[in-house]
């Protein structure tokens, strides 16, 4: 009896079954970096003195966090990115303006497909349990063996279910799900644990919502997220999966160390406080929190239903005149459909900034970073002491609703308080 | 092997941007990484004040957050000898492996270790002694695997017997 994540682990080192606490050398159907962990993958497999990636085809190198180039510096790690994937002739490099955000770019250009086993040095790589393929994030140099070898060791993790019944409440979705489930486990509530996010709202949720949910695993500490896939995986996959997929469940009598149920009806937005995303409360409790910059984007909700959300908030309103909103569309293909759907038109009249794809506010790398004292509304996963810049600056956590209600009214509000 | 030095205590939950803050990760030098090491953390003075060979104790959790092995490289370049703590963020842990910063976890340790107290972490015998109060703790038993991997010489060390480079 497994689970989803044992069986894709099974299936990728040649064994029938897998068993939690069992040490593994899988194969990868991909291996992953950007702009700030390759330049030490790179170092590294020149180091160890190797020639030849295991495949050309099955390597990732995207600039996204400080690119376009944000100083010299970081000109200098996009360029080894560059020179090494023309070396090695990688057909997954992605130069700027045709990048995205990683973990938005790879699902929805179907070079990460179902059944999927996938590293990459970068902790969001948990992202792709959403379509029901095993993903984590390492470190670079095992993204550098990863490059030779094609494999990575892996110790089987333990799985923890969660289970959402009830019905999702307007303006809620799979980041308030998320950040409900981190604010009760807390940030290491599934350590070195497999997440598998199940029950009828997650059966009806879309594709988005469960990027989002998985995005979010390492913010619990978890090796992985993961969701079965169905009909809305199929639907998604089809007409994206550069490669053949493979759908897994879990078996019905597979073992969890823990189950969690949750009723999620009549939940309210959820809003992570600082300095870390277990500080969680419904937004009503928050009291007036007045904030400087309102960011809607990155890996964890800057697709196009994310920046549909936020238009939909903001048409016809103005951005608050003591606030900064930025709206960054995670990909180009997220851009272009902002464009064709006039969103981006919404979002300049109500006086918001636009922009190229890119990490930037998220980690605290450029376009948008807080100076001592001011305080964010952010999209984005994290909300460390300094994390989207000075150390005295502060972070909230929420969805892209939230976060444009809040630009309009200057403090953090929900978009029914909009007149 | 021994480690010995004073120990430097930081809190629970410890996330990798308070260890190497991402401002600086437009470089994957180790001395410049190291000079900001812990700058955003409950001591932004750690570097100033630290001396090589010193010992950080933290709570659970130490490294959660980013994937990037700058954090631990900044560590062992500042000169830390180990890093003791209740627990590691899992992906922290496997970069320490990879990259050879010993770290260690005990949670008697941690709550019998005041910052300041002298410390010796005998890796071999799995114990560490506080010199200053003269107490000795047991270190949780390194997996076998990854001791396998130390043996090799680390990750890379390992990876080039497989390849046969």
């Amino acid at each position: 009896m497994m689970t989803i994540t044992a069986k894709i682990l099974a299936a990728h080192c040649g064994k029938k079954e897998v068993q939690p606490g069992e040490l593994i050398n899988a194969k990868l159907d991909l291996v992953l970096a950007n702009d700030i962990t390759a330049p030490i993958s790179i170092k590294e497999f020149r180091a160890a003195g190797a020639k030849k990636v295991f495949d050309p085809e099955r390597i990732a190198l995207i600039p996204d966090h400080f690119a376009p180039n944000k100083d010299i510096a970081s000109a200098e790690q996009c360029n080894m990115l560059r020179q090494f994937s023309r070396e090695h002739e990688l057909s997954l490099y992605f130069e700027v303006g045709r990048m995205g955000v990683e973990h938005a770019l790879l699902p929805e250009q179907g070079i990460v497909v179902p059944g999927d086993v996938v590293i990459g040095a970068d902790s969001h790589t948990c992202t792709y349990g959403g379509l029901g393929a095993f993903s984590t994030g390492v470190g670079s140099t095992d993204v550098a063996a990863g490059m030779i070898t094609g494999e990575a060791w892996f110790k089987v993790p333990e799985s923890m279910k969660f289970i959402y019944k009830g019905k999702l409440g307007k303006w809620v979705g799979g980041k308030d799900i998320i950040l409900h489930t981190i604010g009760d486990i807390g940030v290491d509530g599934a350590l070195y644990r497999a997440m598998e996010f199940t029950g009828e709202v997650i059966r009806k949720l879309p594709m988005y919502g469960r990027l989002t949910i998985c995005n979010m695993a390492i913010e619990a500490g978890g090796k992985n997220g993961i969701i079965e896939p169905d009909e809305i995986t199929e639907k998604y996959v089809a007409k994206r999966a550069r490669r053949k997929y493979r759908f897994y469940k879990s078996d019905k009598k597979a073992n969890y160390v823990d189950v969690r149920e949750y009723d999620l009806t009549g939940m309210e937005p959820q809003i992570a406080c600082p300095h870390l995303p277990e500080n969680v409360k419904p937004v009503s409790q928050l009291g007036s929190i007045n904030i400087d910059q309102s960011v809607v984007g990155s890996c964890t909700n800057g697709r196009i239903e994310d920046i549909r959300e936020a238009a939909k908030v903001i048409k016809g309103h103005k951005v608050h005149p003591y606030v900064r909103m930025i709206v960054i569309p995670a990909t180009q293909a997220v851009y272009k459909q902002s464009i064709k759907e006039g969103l981006v038109d919404v979002f300049i009249d109500a006086g918001a900034a636009f922009s190229t794809p890119t990490c930037g506010p998220c980690l605290g790398g450029h376009m948008g970073i807080l100076a001592a004292g001011e305080r964010a509304i952010s999209t984005t996963n994290r909300n460390f002491v300094g994390r989207m810049g000075h150390p005295k600056s502060e972070v909230y956590l929420s969805s892209p609703a939230i976060a444009a209600a809040s630009a309009v009214l200057g403090r953090i509000g929900r978009p029914e308080e909009l007149k | 092997m021994k480690f010995k030095g004073n120990a430097w205590k930081f809190g629970a939950d410890v996330d990798t941007d308070a260890i190497i803050p991402a401002r600086y990760l437009n470089t994957s030098d180790p001395r410049e990484l190291a000079k900001h090491c812990m700058e955003d953390s409950t001591n932004p003075d750690f570097m100033k004040k630290m001396k090589p060979g010193d010992v950080m104790v933290a709570d659970k959790n130490f490294g959660c957050g980013s994937s990037r092995e700058h954090a631990p490289i900044a560590i062992k370049e500042a000169g830390v000898s180990c890093v003791v703590a209740k627990s590691f963020a899992r992906i922290f842990y496997r970069n320490c492996f990879n990259m050879g910063l010993p770290i260690f976890e005990s949670v008697e340790a941690v709550d019998g270790i005041n910052e300041g107290d002298q410390v010796e972490v005998d890796a071999d015998a799995g114990v560490i002694r506080n010199l200053t109060s003269n107490k000795t703790f047991k270190v949780a038993p390194v997996p076998s695997f990854m001791q396998e991997l130390l043996a090799a010489g680390g990750l890379m060390a390992y990876t080039r017997k497989k390849a046969g480079i």
